[in-house]
């Protein structure tokens, strides 16, 4: 109880990251990220 | 612990962690990257996807990836796995997870005449990050858009120096083609590098304190991060002995959860009556 009472915001925001990692899945970003980071980022090496 | 016990286990862990994210090896010898699963799930630092042996995505490049795509103007999947980290460690990730933070940490080994504590003007550099993460991650990304109503990722195109060390050079060295689409902006991002890494020998971390926009972020969750720091007034009497051993100049006496601090611990290890407790349940209030 003492560890719930203490962390409160720290764990209301990790539950939040949670609802968020579930929500950007629903919305297709996984696919997103997913197609950016398997191709050569040509502004990330600095040629684009 | 003592300050050099921690500050092996540190590297330790900032090693095993770099070798961990970018373990493809083959990237680096063929000059390509890796196209597993993997790459869906963003890595905790400042971790160029384009690196050869990446096998996560930089949440940074991430989040420009998608606001830049044409029917999203935010990523509830990247500020999820941003929430979940910082939550989890605040800016514990800058100092012992962040491939860039080893890079700079290696480099501030190298012997200099006079080290400087902090650059001059350092209370209004530091927030120099907000600016960046505003401007190049958010709203320039949304709002300068091309012809066909595309962003860019302005933060990754003109200044991530991680993106130039890990992503750039070893790719365009390894690969031909890539050496033929050489321009000024490689030029400029390149010097960028070269800059802050000469910068970091002479100065703790310049790229973590001034520039970053992940740690702007994560500086933010640094007091309310199950992992975070507190003091025992009854064991602490002002000393400073904190203050001294920290690289970063933070009077953790004071500020045990400033958002500047990286959790190196050395000051926990500096402290002469063992004052500052660190974990999810401190014993003591702050």
């Amino acid at each position: 109880m003492r560890f719930l009472r203490q962390n409160r915001a720290g764990l209301a925001l990790i539950g939040l990251g949670l609802v968020f990692l579930v929500l950007g899945a629903g919305r297709g970003e996984i696919e997103l990220v997913y197609r950016k980071a398997v191709n050569i980022c040509m502004e990330c090496i600095g040629l684009g | 612990m003592g300050k050099k016990k921690i500050n092996h286990l540190r590297t330790a862990v900032q090693l095993c962690t770099a070798a961990l994210t970018n373990g493809y090896a083959a990237g680096f010898i063929q000059g390509k990257i890796y196209k597993g699963p993997t790459k869906q799930v963003c890595v905790p630092g400042l971790n160029c996807y384009s690196c050869p042996g990446a096998l996560g995505a930089c949440p940074i490049g991430s989040f420009q990836a998608v606001v830049t795509s044409r029917d999203r103007s935010f990523s509830f999947y990247v500020v999820g796995f941003l929430l979940i980290f910082g939550g989890l460690l605040g800016r514990f990730v800058c100092g012992w997870l962040c491939p860039f933070g080893l890079v700079q940490d290696l480099v501030h080994k190298i012997p200099f005449p006079k080290k400087w504590k902090k650059l001059p003007g350092d209370k209004y550099l530091r927030w120099l990050k907000y600016l960046i993460l505003v401007g190049f991650v958010i709203l320039l990304p949304l709002t300068v858009l091309d012809v066909v109503g595309q962003g860019q990722p302005w933060f990754c195109k003109y200044i991530c120096p991680s993106g130039t060390l890990f992503g750039g050079l070893p790719l365009v060295s390894a690969n031909p083609a890539l050496q033929s689409a050489l321009s000024w902006l490689f030029a400029w991002k390149v010097g960028l590098l070269v800059f802050l890494l000469l910068l970091s020998v002479v100065v703790y971390r310049p790229f973590c304190r001034y520039l970053c926009p992940l740690g702007a972020v994560y500086g933010l969750f640094n007091p309310v991060a199950l992992y975070r720091y507190s003091i025992d007034p009854a064991k602490c009497t002002g000393c400073t002995a904190c203050q001294k051993a920290c690289p970063l100049d933070i009077p953790v006496h004071k500020t045990p959860n400033s958002p500047e601090c990286i959790r190196c611990g050395r000051c926990k290890a500096a402290c002469p009556h063992g004052a500052i407790c660190t974990g999810a349940a401190p014993k003591k209030p702050e």
